[in-house]
């Protein structure tokens, strides 16, 4: 049974190496990783396909690994060494899946009681509604699944799970389906419950945003393996890989090399060699200066530029402090939604996002003459 | 004209008593047909749908041999009572469980393999056994499932004819049914009987069916799905 949280007073943090294979037709999938999660938001951050739930799975026990080691603090919940694999149901491991599983016969009271069966009934109801309160879903507590609400059996889902004690906590998208005031206000909640009781939590999300608003760590996650952990910052901010690149959401990723680097001005000068993403090997005129980095001139590496970072002119500008203008000719205009993203042709192809109001007061069409302006600190230089 | 209501009395009795008893062991067996991973299990579930396809005198004639003097079953049952199985009431019921048995283990099955594998895993998670989970979640899930294969064991064994002519033979109160009192009547011509007989079995069983169905709809169906709105 899960320990209280109280009763120990650090709380131990949750270490696992593991490997799992399913063998398939076209491709076996293979999880193979190794991570510890101290107490706190861990996020597992990834593409669909990477393995998240796979490694959540194995430990709340509802897979089995094929080899490692799964552990929190001394408490040993799998070794394959030892033949140990202790049953779900004793892991005292909280998991809410991503589509919730309440369960659909009983009620919200029920459903958060539904793991305290070993307390005696008033125990029971009391701890039951306490939860119920500080998730503010004590009016719903005779209302059954289907009589509430998305945001409202979020709240359920992750109450039933609180209310065990649990020692490690498991969360897959939990707040995927949800619109963005909910999503703060359950995110404001998870956070409060993590600052007063302190134990590792796995998170699994593709937002960017929560990635930053709960983030304390981030395990970024593909084709089953690890391939970068560090704070939010260090992995979101500056990313060292494509891959981390292409899910902090850059559109715009170059192959480049060192031109010249400038210490005292704390900058280097790429030379950008083609779009990596379109056109592999063509060469382009067009040089950033970018933010300060170890390398020497003449080595290879990446640029990534968000298109929302970039400015866009119709005349040549002046008196700016961005360091880089670009002169371009307009390719292609096309509406997403309410954003326009314009594809603009400076030797190398880059994607630019502009507002509606932006499109029609400067009255732009394919073809027209630009200049793109980016700030050195918007070139995110990356490992090539 | 004359209704033999004793026969109405004992068919019922048989159907209520073989119902109950395919309660008991139908779960279980149902539980691990639904849920078994083992490489056999096909087997095990070919030989629970065999009487739907056998003729109702196979199934009788290997029972009464089974039940018989000459069979380990027999004798064990002969030298705790002294007397066999064959043309009682116990053997009667016997031969109707076997008879009825996949009338009521496939609905429980289908029922309990249709429950969201996502609860059980859930109910897991949350400190539940396994034992827990199925009376917690498994089997409130699976009413429907339970009344219909319940409804049907007893409907059908009711009606049944080949197997009690087999094993029961047609003694009256003991193993003469209303299905074996017709067959009697119709051999001794007198149809004004059979007929009142048969019509009443036919009310009868209507009668329970309806009922049956009527408990069995759902007020709220639909709305016991799982997942959150999108």
């Amino acid at each position: 049974m899960p320990k209280p949280t109280e009763t120990t007073p650090a709380n131990p943090t949750l270490t696992a190496r593991l490997r799992k294979s399913f063998p398939a037709a076209e491709r076996t999938f293979s999880l193979d990783v190794e991570f510890n999660a101290a107490p706190g938001f861990t996020i597992l951050f990834g593409p669909s396909g990477a393995g998240k739930t796979t490694l959540l799975d194995c430990v709340a026990g509802l897979t089995t690994p094929d080899a490692g080691r799964i552990s929190v603090g001394e408490r040993i919940l799998f070794d394959a060494g030892s033949r140990i694999d202790i049953p779900v149901a004793s892991r005292g491991v909280g998991y809410v899946v991503q589509d919730l599983a309440l369960f659909p016969h009983l009620t919200v009271e029920e459903n958060t009681e539904y793991g305290l069966f070993h307390l005696p009934r008033p125990a029971r109801r009391e701890r039951a509604a306490d939860m119920l309160r500080e998730f503010r879903i004590d009016h719903l507590s005779r209302q059954r699944h289907a009589q509430i609400s998305g945001g409202e059996r979020q709240r359920v889902a992750l109450a039933r799970t609180l209310v065990t004690d649990p020692c490690v906590l498991l969360l897959d998208e939990p707040l995927a389906a949800l619109d963005a005031t909910t999503k703060s206000k359950i995110i404001d909640d998870l956070r409060r419950w993590n600052q007063a009781h302190r134990i590792p939590i796995l998170y699994v999300t593709h937002s960017r945003e929560e990635v930053l608003a709960l983030g304390e760590r981030v395990l970024v996650m593909e084709q089953g393996r690890s391939i970068a952990q560090g704070t939010p910052h260090e992995v979101l901010r500056t990313p060292l890989q494509e891959t981390v690149a292409q899910l902090a959401g850059f559109e715009n990723i170059f192959d480049a090399t060192v031109e010249s680097i400038h210490e005292d001005r704390g900058t280097v000068l790429c030379r950008v060699l083609s779009s990596a993403l379109t056109r592999p090997d063509a060469g382009s005129s067009v040089i950033l200066e970018t933010p300060l980095i170890r390398a020497v001139a003449g080595s290879l590496l990446r640029v990534g530029i968000r298109a929302g970072d970039i400015l866009l002119a119709i005349n040549p500008p002046t008196g700016l402090s961005a360091r880089n203008v670009i002169p371009g000719n307009l390719i292609s205009l096309e509406q997403r939604d309410v954003i326009v993203s314009a594809r603009v042709d400076c030797g190398v192809e880059m994607e630019v996002h502009l507002t509606l109001a932006a499109r029609d007061t400067l009255h732009l069409a394919p073809g027209k003459d630009v200049w793109l302006v980016i700030k050195t600190h918007s070139c995110h230089l990356m490992q090539k | 004209m004359l209704i033999d209501w004793q026969a109405f009395r004992l068919t019922i009795e048989l159907a209520v008593v073989v119902s109950a008893v395919l309660l008991l062991i139908g779960l279980p067996l149902a539980y691990w047909i639904a849920f078994s991973r083992w490489r056999w299990r096909f087997i095990v579930e070919a030989m629970v749908a065999l009487p739907i396809v056998l003729p109702p005198t196979v199934l009788g004639f290997y029972v009464l041999v089974a039940l018989g003097s000459r069979s380990p079953l027999g004798r064990w049952w002969q030298s705790l009572t002294g007397h066999t199985l064959a043309f009682t009431f116990i053997g009667l019921v016997i031969g109707s469980i076997l008879y009825s048995l996949p009338f009521a283990v496939q609905p429980f099955a289908a029922s309990f393999s249709s429950v969201d594998r996502k609860l059980l895993a859930a109910s897991a998670t949350l400190g539940a056994s396994p034992l827990r989970t199925f009376f917690r979640i498994v089997l409130p899930l699976s009413v429907p499932g339970l009344v219909t294969g319940i409804s049907l064991a007893f409907a059908h064994t009711m009606g049944e004819f080949g197997v009690v002519l087999m094993v029961g033979g047609n003694i009256p109160g003991i193993t003469r049914t209303v299905s074996i009192g017709i067959y009697d009547q119709v051999q001794a011509s007198d149809y004004a009987s059979a007929n009142a007989m048969a019509l009443l079995l036919l009310v009868f069983c209507f009668g329970v069916l309806t009922l049956v169905y009527a408990l069995n709809r759902r007020p709220h169906q639909g709305s016991w799905t799982v997942g959150p709105i999108k």
